[in-house]
C-alpha cells in the first residue's frame, strides 16, 4: 500500500480523493495493536492519534473518533490472527503461543494480504521465517518446514486438478521423449524433520482437546494433559502432500522414488527421470511405484506450473 | 414484487446460508429448502472438495451467490483475476443474480478483509456505480448491492446512508440486497431512525433481503450473525416486506452455528411476516 496523505481529504470530490481517504483509513486499520489490544496512541508522523482520527471520523454520544477507528483496527487483527492460527496449527504448537503471535504479527505487518481470499494468507510465511530467523530462533529450520508443509496442505485441499495422463498416452510416446507433469495439487517435500507425523499428532491433540473442552466440568488437569506434542527430532523425510478422492493425504516416498518424481516435475523425460533413481533400483520397483502414482492420478501433461518440489 | 429484473425475475422464497457444519446433514437428509446462499469466495478455487461439495448441492438445490470481497466502493479498479474466477463460478452455479456489499476493503491491492463503510459523497457514488456497471457487464447477470453495518461515520459525507445507496443504485441501475439487520445495527450505532432508511430506498429495486442476529454491547452493537433474529429486526423486516413486496429472504447465521433444523426453523419464521404482508395487500 502506498503511503497515506499527511491529512485525510476534508472533501471527497474525486476518485483521487477517495483513494487518499482509503489509504489513510486502511493505514490506520492495519497498524499493529498495542499490547493492550488497542489502537496506537501516535500516528505515523508522531501526532496524537485522537487528533488524526478526529480529522476524518465523526464521534457520537458514546464513542470518540479514536474509539470508532479502534473497533476496525481490532477487528482487522483479530480476523487475520484467527485465519493464520486456523491455517497453521502445527506451527503454533511448535513455537508456542507467545512466539507464534510475535511471528504472525511481524509477518502480517510485512506481508499484508494481497489476495481477495484469506485462503492465501500464509502463502509467503515460509519465506518470511527464513528471512527473519530471529523471530523463530532457535527453531527456524523446523518452523520453516512446518510452514511449508501447512501451505502444501492448503494447495492439496483445493488446488487445480488437470486431466490425468492415461496409460494410452504412455504407450503412444517413447520414454526418451515422454515428459509428465505432476498435478498442481501435489507437493513434493524434502524435509529435515518428520513434519507429517508431527502435524498428525497436533491435529489429534487439538481434536481431543476440543472434545474435552466441550465436556461440561472438564478439569484444568484434563486441559493440561493435552498441552504439548513433543517437537520432532531431526530425521530426513521425503513426503508428497496430495489429495485423493478429495481427502488430504501425506505419502512417504523412498529416496529413489522421490528422485524420479522430482526429475519429472523438473521436466526431465521419463527415461532420464528413471535413470536419476540410481543404480540400485530394480525395474519391478519402479514399475510398482508408477502403478501406484498412476492409480492416484498424480500425472498430467507437462505444463507451465514450474517445479513442484520444495527442499 | 416476488420477482423483478434485479433478481433475474426469479421467484425464490426463504433461504439459508450454506455452511460447513451443515454439509453432512444436507447431503444425507436432503431437507427441503427453497434455496441456499453461498459465499462466492469459498468456492472460487481451482479444485478439490469445495467444488465437489458445491456440485452435489447444485444437483438438488437452487443456489445464489453472495460475495464479500468485490469492494464496489474501493477506488482500485476491479481485479481481473477475481472477475474471471467469479464468472466461472457464476456459470457453474447458474445463480440468477449476484450480490456483494456497498463498501470498500482494499486499497492499492492490499486487502483488509473487512466491509468498510463508505464516505457518502457524490463522487464516491459515481465511482462506485461505474464499477458496478463494469462488473455487471463482465459477469452478464443482475447485481444487487447490500448495505453494510457500520461503526464509523465520516466528516466528508454529503448525504445519509440511504441517500447514498439510492444514488449508487440509480446511477448503476442495479438492485438492492436490503439487509434489515444491518440497517438496525447502524441505526443504533449512528442514531438514526431505521424506518426512515427503509421508507426512503427505491423499493422497486430490492431483489433480496437479509435477516440476522446481532450482539449488543454497552456503547455499540456488533453485527455478529451468531444469534436468532431479534424482535426489532423482525418488525423492520415486516415493514420492509410491506413496502417492497414479498422478496427472496436469507437468514445469515455465521458463528456459533446451531443445528441445521434450528437455523432453518429460524429462517422460516419470516413466513409469518410474509403472510402478514399478503393479508395487508388484500
Amino acid at each position: 500500500m502506498k503511503p497515506p496523505p499527511k491529512h485525510a481529504p476534508p472533501r471527497i470530490g474525486s476518485t483521487a480523493d477517495l483513494r487518499s481517504f482509503q489509504r489513510m483509513m486502511a493505514t490506520a486499520i492495519v497498524r499493529p495493536l498495542t499490547s493492550g489490544d488497542g489502537l496506537q496512541s501516535r500516528w505515523i508522523d508522531g501526532r496524537p492519534m485522537e487528533r488524526v482520527a478526529a480529522e476524518f471520523i465523526k464521534p457520537n454520544d458514546r464513542l470518540t473518533s479514536f474509539e470508532r477507528l479502534q473497533l476496525y483496527n481490532r477487528m482487522y487483527w483479530f480476523r487475520l490472527f484467527d485465519a493464520i492460527r486456523d491455517d497453521c496449527p502445527g506451527l503454533l504448537a511448535a513455537l508456542g503461543e507467545r512466539a507464534f503471535s510475535r511471528l504472525a504479527q511481524a509477518y502480517l505487518e510485512r506481508c499484508p494480504s494481497r489476495s481477495f481470499t484469506l485462503r492465501n494468507l500464509s502463502s509467503r510465511l515460509e519465506r518470511f521465517i527464513l528471512d527473519e530467523p530471529r523471530l523463530t530462533a532457535p527453531r527456524t529450520a523446523l518452523a520453516a518446514e512446518i510452514a511449508r508443509f501447512e501451505w502444501a496442505q492448503t494447495v492439496a485441499f483445493d488446488g487445480e486438478a488437470r486431466p490425468v495422463i492415461t496409460p494410452a498416452h504412455f504407450a503412444r510416446t517413447p520414454p526418451s521423449r515422454l515428459r509428465l507433469g505432476l498435478q498442481p495439487y501435489v507437493t513434493l517435500l524434502r524435509l529435515r524433520y518428520p513434519i507429517d507425523t508431527y502435524v498428525i499428532a497436533v491435529k489429534r491433540r487439538d481434536a481431543l482437546r476440543s472434545e474435552a473442552s466441550n465436556t461440561r466440568g472438564a478439569s484444568a488437569a484434563v486441559h493440561r494433559a493435552f498441552r504439548r506434542v513433543a517437537r520432532p527430532r531431526a530425521r530426513r523425510t521425503l513426503v508428497a502432500v496430495h489429495r485423493h478422492n478429495n481427502r488430504l493425504f501425506y505419502k512417504r516416498l523412498e529416496p529413489a522414488a522421490f528422485r524420479i518424481l522430482e526429475a519429472l516435475a523438473a521436466g526431465r523425460t521419463l527415461s532420464r527421470a528413471i535413470a536419476e533413481a540410481g543404480p540400485g533400483v530394480r525395474p519391478d520397483q519402479v514399475k510398482a511405484w508408477f502403478k501406484v502414482w498412476m492409480t492416484l492420478g498424480w500425472f498430467c501433461a507437462f505444463g507451465n506450473k514450474g517445479r513442484r518440489t520444495a527442499s | 414484487m416476488p420477482a423483478n429484473r434485479f433478481n433475474g425475475h426469479s421467484d425464490y422464497g426463504i433461504g439459508i446460508g450454506l455452511r460447513v457444519p451443515h454439509y453432512a446433514h444436507i447431503l444425507s437428509k436432503k431437507p427441503v429448502v427453497d434455496w441456499f446462499e453461498i459465499i462466492s469466495e469459498n468456492f472460487m478455487v481451482e479444485g478439490g472438495r469445495p467444488l465437489e461439495l458445491l456440485d452435489r448441492i447444485l444437483e438438488q438445490y437452487r443456489v445464489v451467490q453472495h460475495g464479500v470481497s468485490m469492494y464496489f466502493g474501493s477506488a482500485d479498479r476491479p481485479d481481473r483475476t477475481h472477475l474471471r474466477r467469479l464468472k466461472a463460478l457464476v456459470k457453474r452455479t447458474k445463480t440468477p443474480w449476484l450480490s456483494d456489499h456497498l463498501c470498500w476493503g482494499s486499497v492499492d491491492g492490499t486487502y483488509t478483509h473487512d466491509l468498510l463503510p463508505m464516505p457518502y459523497t457524490f463522487a464516491a457514488a459515481r465511482r462506485t456505480a461505474e464499477k458496478i456497471r463494469q462488473i455487471r457487464d463482465y459477469l452478464e447477470i443482475p447485481i444487487c448491492v447490500e448495505n453494510v453495518s457500520s461503526y464509523a461515520e465520516f466528516h466528508a459525507s454529503e448525504m445519509t446512508e440511504w441517500e447514498f445507496l439510492t444514488e449508487v443504485v440509480e446511477l448503476a441501475d442495479c438492485g438492492i440486497l436490503l439487509d434489515v439487520n444491518n440497517i438496525y445495527v447502524s441505526s443504533k450505532n449512528h442514531g438514526f431512525n431505521p424506518y426512515d432508511y427503509v421508507n426512503n430506498v427505491p423499493h422497486h429495486r430490492v431483489g433480496q433481503m437479509h435477516i440476522a442476529g446481532h450482539t449488543k454491547f454497552e456503547k455499540y452493537i456488533l453485527d455478529t450473525h451468531d444469534h436468532p433474529v431479534l424482535d426489532p429486526v423482525w418488525k423492520l423486516y415486516a415493514h420492509a416486506t410491506r413496502l417492497c413486496g414479498i422478496t427472496a429472504t436469507l437468514l445469515e447465521w455465521d458463528d456459533k452455528i446451531p443445528s441445521f433444523d434450528e437455523v432453518h426453523g429460524e429462517a422460516l419464521k419470516a413466513n409469518e411476516f410474509i403472510d402478514g404482508a399478503k393479508r395487508a395487500a388484500v
